[in-house]
């Protein structure tokens, strides 16, 4: 069932919120130890909040589930890591946390991810697996792969994530689901535990457009506690979404269809645009040539920032604190050592190693200068063209333990997410159909949607274009 | 230097993305963990050595990239503005200490910094 559908039912004295989280929670002991979405869920604090609910608000009374790196005062924040896993409360609401309560909604469960958001599969959580619910065997996409897993899974009827390379958009694609990034700075960062300053994005992963529409809705606007939050009004994102694609111009890029892709993958995603053109909508070949070196560039900036973001992890003043060591320097090392799992080590020393002296401007000025190419591609693009369309990612779910210890190729399936984080503008994954693969049938397609920086409105209406097109 | 990557499909559908040359990167892998405040075992120095010789020879890509003349970092990026340098409300200290792993006296407690005279 979407939001919007169960806030109907409220409004129309169908169910209450009291009702609604009792049976969800049901659900979750039901369903939840098989796909592993949730770290926890306080049941009693969510009961409280739906007995005061206020059923007139935008979300009042809406379960939403949260990835466990955005703080909700008095619930953990874990980051899917060992680092904060026992020894950390949050002690304020995240923006967006706010803005959520403030519209009615109830935030109900922390959810698994990739360790401090790093990874595209949520195999990196240092606290426990989560499985893709089409296929238990499958990887439930990362690093938002607890929200996106529940979400599929009907255990949660919505959640927010966090994007910084593709993951909000790839797990939803993975799962089936919605999932939006926005333009960055359109949501406040405040109360985001940080992973890559320049990349980070919260957003909602739904089972509908109109969901995403919804939640965005409440959680977007100008934060003065996110110096990099944008000061913009926030248009009605539901006003034009029904208006259709006719003489939409819809960008292909063509380094986005290149070798490399799953034919299941490119033939969902070339009906569905065909499906558009037949709708009115104009279909427009592009070229956004710096695609290539998006990953190269987004693994030197994301780990630099990552560095420099993580050393505030010393066990001084909060999380994990080594034992008996011998001095302030070695409490530094160990506490770390025993706190961060591989692939943020890995990450820790790639950052700080691109941001040595001697090695800076080799490494990081030049990725920075890339990565302006890539968002001047897309400014150019979108001169001529209102959205971009293209696969979310190269292959359905992987299945879990088949990456062979090489982060390089995981890294490098990214090639088609990242480049909407370094350019900073919107993007979203829908479903688009299914295919066969590495033995499984019917696994979840997405196809992504692009705009220019605060286009949502106009990614959403294609969105939902796209969203009510029979599936191939 | 490495040029890129290619992607080919394998028979099994599954996708094999590679860098297409050996990396030329130098990393200490066991020197920058120290300079990270990291302490890495034996096993850990040596799997990180190889996978970051790798991932660096992906990214070594860069280098071959032609930069127009007027190109800047983060060009072209929309950043807000910064707010008023004004005094404003924040957690309390008590709040902030519930998570100190050792306090003592509204502070968080260390072990000693400055050495025995």
């Amino acid at each position: 069932m979407s939001l919007v559908t169960l806030r109907r039912r409220y409004l129309d004295g169908e169910t209450t919120p009291s009702e609604v989280l009792a049976k969800l929670a049901e659900e979750i002991v039901s369903r939840d130890p098989r796909t592993g979405a949730y770290l926890s869920s306080d049941l009693a604090l969510a009961l409280k909040a739906a007995a005061e609910a206020d059923l007139s608000r935008p979300l009042g009374g809406l379960p939403i589930a949260i990835k466990d790196n955005i703080n909700t005062l008095g619930q953990s924040c874990s980051c899917g890591s060992r680092f904060l896993e026992k020894n950390y409360i949050s002690p304020y609401d995240a923006t967006v946390i706010k803005k959520l309560k403030e519209a009615g909604a109830i935030p109900f469960g922390r959810m698994n991810m990739d360790e401090f958001a790093m990874g595209s599969a949520t195999e990196n959580s240092a606290l426990q697996l989560t499985r893709n619910p089409h296929d238990h065997d499958r990887i439930a996409g990362g690093s938002s792969g607890g929200s996106a897993a529940a979400v599929a899974d009907g255990t949660a009827f919505a959640a927010l994530g966090s994007d910084t390379g593709g993951s909000i958009r790839q797990p939803a694609s993975h799962c089936g689901i919605v999932g939006l990034k926005p333009t960055y700075g359109r949501v406040s960062r405040f109360g985001l535990v940080a992973f890559a300053s320049s990349l980070d994005q919260i957003g909602p992963l739904t089972r509908t457009v109109d969901d995403a529409a919804l939640i965005l809705q409440v959680i977007a606007g100008h934060d003065p506690q996110d110096s990099t939050s944008l000061d913009e009004p926030v248009p009605d994102y539901a006003a034009g979404i029904n208006d259709g694609v006719k003489g939409i111009r819809i960008g292909i890029p063509k380094e986005y269809f290149g070798e490399g892709i799953h034919p299941g993958v490119r033939e969902n995603v070339e009906t569905r645009i065909k499906q558009l053109e037949l709708l009115g909508a104009v279909i427009v070949p592009i070229s956004l040539p710096y695609t290539e070196h998006a990953v190269a560039t987004y693994y030197v900036i994301a780990p630099a920032e990552a560095s420099s973001n993580l050393s505030r992890f010393d066990g001084i003043r909060y999380g994990n604190r080594a034992q008996n060591p011998a001095d302030i320097i070695d409490l530094y090392h160990q506490s770390r050592e025993l706190g961060f799992g591989p692939e943020v080590k890995r990450r820790i020393i790639l950052g700080t190693y691109v941001l040595s002296s001697g090695y800076y401007d080799a490494y990081y000025t030049r990725a920075q200068k890339v990565r302006s190419l890539i968002a001047r591609d897309f400014n150019q693009a979108f001169e001529v063209v209102d959205v971009i369309l293209s696969p979310v990612a190269p292959t359905p779910a992987r299945k879990i333990n088949s990456s062979n210890d090489d982060p390089l190729q995981d890294y490098l399936a990214d090639i088609f997410t990242i480049p909407a984080n370094l350019a900073g503008i919107p993007a979203m994954s829908i479903p688009c159909g299914s295919t066969s693969f590495d033995g499984s049938e019917n696994l979840p397609v997405g196809i992504q949607i692009l705009a220019p920086h605060l286009g949502e409105a106009m990614m959403l209406r294609v969105a939902k274009a796209a969203e009510g097109l029979p599936l191939p | 230097m490495a040029q890129g990557y290619e992607g080919k499909a394998l028979a099994s559908g599954w996708l094999l993305l590679k860098s297409s040359a050996m990396s030329q990167a130098h990393i200490d892998v066991r020197y920058v963990a120290n300079l990270a405040r990291l302490d890495l075992t034996e096993a850990e120095v040596a799997v990180f050595q190889s996978q970051l010789v790798a991932i660096l020879g992906h990214v070594e890509s860069l280098s071959a990239i032609e930069l127009p003349d007027d190109i800047t970092a983060m060009d072209g990026m929309r950043l807000g503005p910064m707010r008023d340098d004004q005094p404003h409300k924040s957690l309390l200290s008590e709040a902030m200490l519930v998570n100190a792993p050792d306090q003592a006296q509204s502070q968080i407690r260390v072990p000693k910094v400055v050495a025995d005279a």
